[in-house]
């Protein structure tokens, strides 16, 4: 009987898991290892003099990588509704925008 | 039964035209506002580089090691909120409160190394050893001037303040928006944790939603200030940028 209860107890879990889409513990501390990883990475990469200009590409995808990570897993934007992530991503592309087009009215990209 | 467990811990609420929950939604909008906010202030920062005239520079007083330590904390800090609310989900309420606690600790932690970053740029202290001038920074090059025969070591505090340089003005904006909204991720959480322990019955599973609107303002955070960490700090030192 006891039995009984525990399988029916994993299977509302394992429903539960289908149901809600989130990631479970060990997904989240996976997440945050290769979060640690690429921060270190990052750490790493800026004493590489060798890469010279090329630095500032290779920090901004690393960088991006742990901002979707972070998006997707953590904040759950993966597994919810659509329409949360059109809302996140207007408020983000106006910003990104905003500081390109201010970058440009400053002369940034004037070589 | 499956199914009841499953809306229990995902908290019912009202019907509405989208079938979303109106909360959560206010959430999403309000963290993208706060990313147009963020933006224009990250904006400020970037157009203004290198526009100083005086005063310490990124290069004079950024310590790359003290920061990446501080964003490995933030980090950490996202790693344990989301297994707190995975803990509350699952009804483990002793966990729960474990891993809310120590997303509390490590969040203060991160406003404390922020509170001695700001000190130590507010007490910045140049020196210089006349027998070794090789490599140095324009703030370095001027003290330097005071290197004379006879004259070992020079000492001179030039302290990194909002009102110094245009550099002072936007970072201390931009950080001090940022550990501002840090601030008041800790006192929420703070808020749950406590309530949890002495009002039990306003933080259950069947109410995780309280929690999951506080830990996606908690990731919001977290994600500024990846970008912060990048943009600011580590271009920020690169030479040339």
């Amino acid at each position: 009987m006891q039995e009984t209860n525990q399988i029916n107890s994993n299977l509302a879990h394992s429903e539960e898991e289908v149901h809600t889409g989130h990631p479970t513990a060990l997904q989240y501390f996976k997440v945050a290892m290769i979060l640690s990883f690429v921060t270190a990475l990052e750490f790493l990469v800026f004493y590489f003099e060798w890469l010279g200009h090329w630095i500032i590409p290779v920090l901004t995808v690393l960088s991006v990588g742990k901002f979707a990570l972070v998006v997707m897993y953590y904040m759950h934007l993966k597994y919810d509704a659509k329409l949360f992530t059109g809302l996140f991503f207007a408020g983000f592309g106006v910003a990104s925008g905003v500081i390109l087009s201010l970058m440009a009215l400053f002369s940034w990209f004037v070589f | 039964m499956a199914h009841d467990v499953a809306s229990a811990t995902h908290g019912e609420h009202e019907p509405t035209t989208t079938g979303l929950n109106h909360r959560k939604m206010l959430m999403w909008a309000f963290l993208g506002s706060d990313c147009m906010f963020f933006g224009s202030l990250i904006a400020t920062y970037l157009v203004y580089k290198n526009r100083s005239i005086t005063g310490p520079m990124p290069i004079d007083v950024f310590d790359i090691p003290v920061t990446t330590v501080s964003t490995f904390v933030l980090l950490m800090s996202s790693m344990s909120m989301v297994i707190a609310y995975s803990m509350l989900t699952q009804n483990k309420m002793k966990a729960f409160r474990i891993w809310l606690g120590t997303t509390v600790i490590l969040g203060s932690t991160f406003v404390g190394f922020q509170v001695f970053e700001f000190r130590t740029f507010a007490n910045h202290e140049v020196k210089i050893d006349c027998a070794h001038m090789e490599d140095l920074t324009v703030l370095e090059q001027k003290v330097a001037e005071k290197c004379t025969p006879g004259v070992h070591h020079v000492e001179e505090v030039v302290p990194l303040t909002p009102r110094v340089n245009l550099f002072g003005t936007t970072f201390f904006t931009l950080t001090g928006f940022h550990g501002a909204h840090v601030t008041l991720g800790v006192i929420w959480l703070t808020s749950i944790l406590l309530l949890s322990i002495f009002r039990p019955k306003m933080v259950t599973p069947e109410r995780n939603l309280d929690l999951d609107l506080a830990a996606l303002y908690w990731h919001f955070v977290d994600i500024v200030w990846i970008v912060i960490f990048t943009v600011v700090y580590l271009f920020g030192v690169f030479e040339g940028y």
